[in-house]
């Protein structure tokens, strides 16, 4: 048992929010397995193109996966120091994480933008364009949702400073983000990686 | 939060069953949100999803609406099934027959209905090996089910039954889901289902077990707990009377449309020719239907002039099992005043009965400084944050400016989600 489940007693031994998370993710799992079926079924079956094999850009891809990777990594780092209470690198790796979402979304925006105005791929313009856009899409405003919630845990721990270290919140924070950076570790082999199988 | 002693295997069958619901909740609504998220675009942002002339499958519809459709009906019936279970044991006097296999059967019942969806789609042509699975599938939800049926009819066995108004409820909810699951066993054979879809056949199922099953167990639970919630009885008199009408009337109703479907009469289709012999049971239906809008009204009746003119109920009217009748009728707001300690599934029944049914002193409300309760404060912003998701809902739905009613909703959400998150606790 973590100090957490110490402190608060709790009838199922995981401190509630947690709890409350691990369930968020359970039904997360089923909306995404929804979402990237949906796109399996659907990316061959456009009647007009572009194709997923014209216009995906799998080194940018690949770099903006390797960005949201690391940014779970300023994650892991964040709730460690914390966990210590090391105000200066909590913030600094908290500051990370924000800043690595937000630069996986700027790729995104670059990704949907070409996809847009360069290869003419809207988002009726077929069936591919609109289970991909709606898959990443998703997983995009749930990246988003993790910034935000990571930039009012780094604004909270600013203004509050050395009382404030609710490494609980920054747990569960951080489990939110992990599990959207593997949702996003699936989407990238089964959407831009199985073009080359 | 659970009290002392409440282990998982000594909750009550409600609650067990309500537990099943929300897990099937929690896994099943995501694929209907995932659906009907990809209809607004079709419908608002012009995507082809459901659409065959972009490439998109009706049948796809079919899929995500089952995958999430079929867990639903058992999120519909798994509730009553527990209210069932609570009432029919208070009525033996007997302990639930075969407690741990009930819920048991709860957990299967919830894991194998997210294994059963295509049977809604057997005609759609899904191919041998779907069909055959999902058949086979479908037989074997029926084993946990009449695990349960047999259950409660030993639980009735050789018991000293009561027939109140809850208890007549919990017994037709047995008899009626019965024969509703019955003619369900007939749809998992595909070669017969073939025949009886989208027709009255399939309409007059579904009525048995979620009509017939569900609403009777509803009934049922109001009936019996309407005392706890309000502290005066419901008129027992009136409550028979509209069990007989809901009884009659639903099986005139429904019980014809077996005989209708099987010859032909299509479902989803307002009128039919005058000439096909199907005016007789039709009209059977519809009288059945109005004596059911009567029991109906009879019961809203009874509902509100009971709030005033009804019985005061005692904390414990039914002679009940659980730890509820051992709280003031209306419970307080913070409920027990003191957390009781569990030893015995049924509590509240051996705190009153020796192990041979001989009645102990009863016990006594403990006794405590309610000044020394602590509740917790109320908050505004959960009802918020619920209207704001009916925004987003709404402006999907409405047909122009529908994105501005959905703007307005996320911001209440997310103005409501921070309200609540930074609140004092």
């Amino acid at each position: 048992m973590s100090e957490a489940a110490h402190a608060h007693h709790t009838t199922t031994g995981v401190e509630n929010r947690k709890f409350a998370m691990w369930v968020l993710i359970a039904s997360e799992c089923f909306l995404f397995g929804t979402l990237i079926a949906n796109y399996l079924v659907n990316k061959g079956r456009s009647i007009s193109g572009p194709t997923p094999q014209q216009i995906y850009e799998i080194d940018i891809t690949t770099l903006s996966t390797f960005d949201l990777l690391m940014s779970s990594v300023a994650m892991v780092l964040a709730l460690h120091y914390c966990k210590e209470k090391d105000l200066r690198k909590f913030q600094f790796w908290t500051f990370m994480v924000v800043l690595g979402g937000v630069i996986f979304l700027g790729f995104q925006y670059h990704e949907f933008s070409t996809f847009v105005l360069k290869n003419g791929l809207g988002l009726s313009t077929n069936i591919f364009g609109s289970s991909f856009y709606l898959l990443t899409g998703c997983h995009g405003a749930h990246v988003t949702v993790g910034v935000l919630w990571m930039t009012s845990i780094l604004l909270t721990s600013l203004i509050k400073g050395q009382e404030w270290f609710n490494s609980e919140i920054v747990e569960v924070a951080g489990l939110y983000w992990h599990f959207v950076d593997v949702v996003w570790i699936i989407i990238f082999t089964v959407v831009y990686l199985f073009v080359y199988v | 939060m659970r009290c002392k002693g409440m282990t998982l295997l000594k909750m009550p069958l409600f609650v067990w069953a309500t537990l099943v619901t929300q897990v099937l909740l929690i896994l099943s609504l995501p694929v209907i949100t995932v659906a009907l998220v990809m209809i607004s675009f079709d419908r608002t942002f012009g995507t082809g999803f459901f659409n065959p002339g972009a490439g998109g499958q009706v049948v796809m519809w079919q899929h995500l609406f089952w995958i999430f459709g079929h867990p639903e009906v058992y999120i519909l019936i798994l509730p009553a099934m527990g209210i069932v279970s609570e009432i029919l044991a208070t009525f033996a006097k007997k302990p639930l027959f075969g407690y741990t296999v009930m819920v048991y059967s709860s957990c299967a019942i919830g894991f194998l209905g997210f294994a059963v969806w295509a049977h809604h789609m057997f005609t759609t042509g899904l191919g041998p090996w779907a069909t055959a699975l999902f058949s086979a599938a479908t037989m074997l939800i029926a084993v946990p089910t009449g695990v349960k049926i047999f259950n409660w009819i030993s639980t009735l066995w050789g018991g000293q039954i009561r027939f109140t108004t809850a208890s007549l409820y919990a017994i037709s909810f047995v008899a009626m889901f019965t024969l509703g699951g019955l003619s369900g066993i007939m749809h998992s054979s595909p070669v017969i289902d073939t025949q009886h879809q989208a027709s009255y056949f399939v309409v007059a199922h579904f009525h048995y077990v979620l009509y017939g099953g569900a609403v009777m167990g509803l009934f049922g639970g109001i009936f019996y707990w309407y005392p706890k919630v309000t502290g005066r009885l419901m008129n027992e008199t009136m409550g028979k009377l509209q069990f007989w009408l809901y009884m009659i009337g639903f099986n005139l109703t429904f019980f014809p449309m077996h005989f209708l479907g099987l010859d032909g009469m299509p479902r989803r289709i307002y009128t039919y020719a005058g000439d096909q012999n199907w005016n007789f049971w039709n009209f059977l239906a519809t009288m059945g239907a109005y004596m059911t809008a009567v029991g109906g009204a009879l019961f809203f009746i009874n509902m509100f002039s009971s709030l005033k003119f009804g019985q005061k109920a005692s904390d414990d009217p039914w002679d009940g099992r659980t730890l509820e009748w051992s709280i003031p009728s209306p419970p307080p707001e913070y409920n027990f005043a003191k957390l009781p300690e569990v030893s015995h599934l049924d509590d509240w029944w051996h705190k009153k009965y020796t192990h041979d049914g001989k009645r102990l002193a009863p016990p006594k409300q403990p006794i405590v400084d309610l000044s020394s309760i602590h509740m917790p404060n109320q908050s505004f912003w959960p009802i918020l944050l619920a209207l704001g998701i009916t925004g987003i809902a709404t402006g999907f739905v409405v047909p122009a400016n529908g994105v501005i009613i959905a703007l307005v909703g996320v911001a209440m959400t997310v103005t409501s989600t921070y309200g609540w998150a930074y609140e004092e606790p």
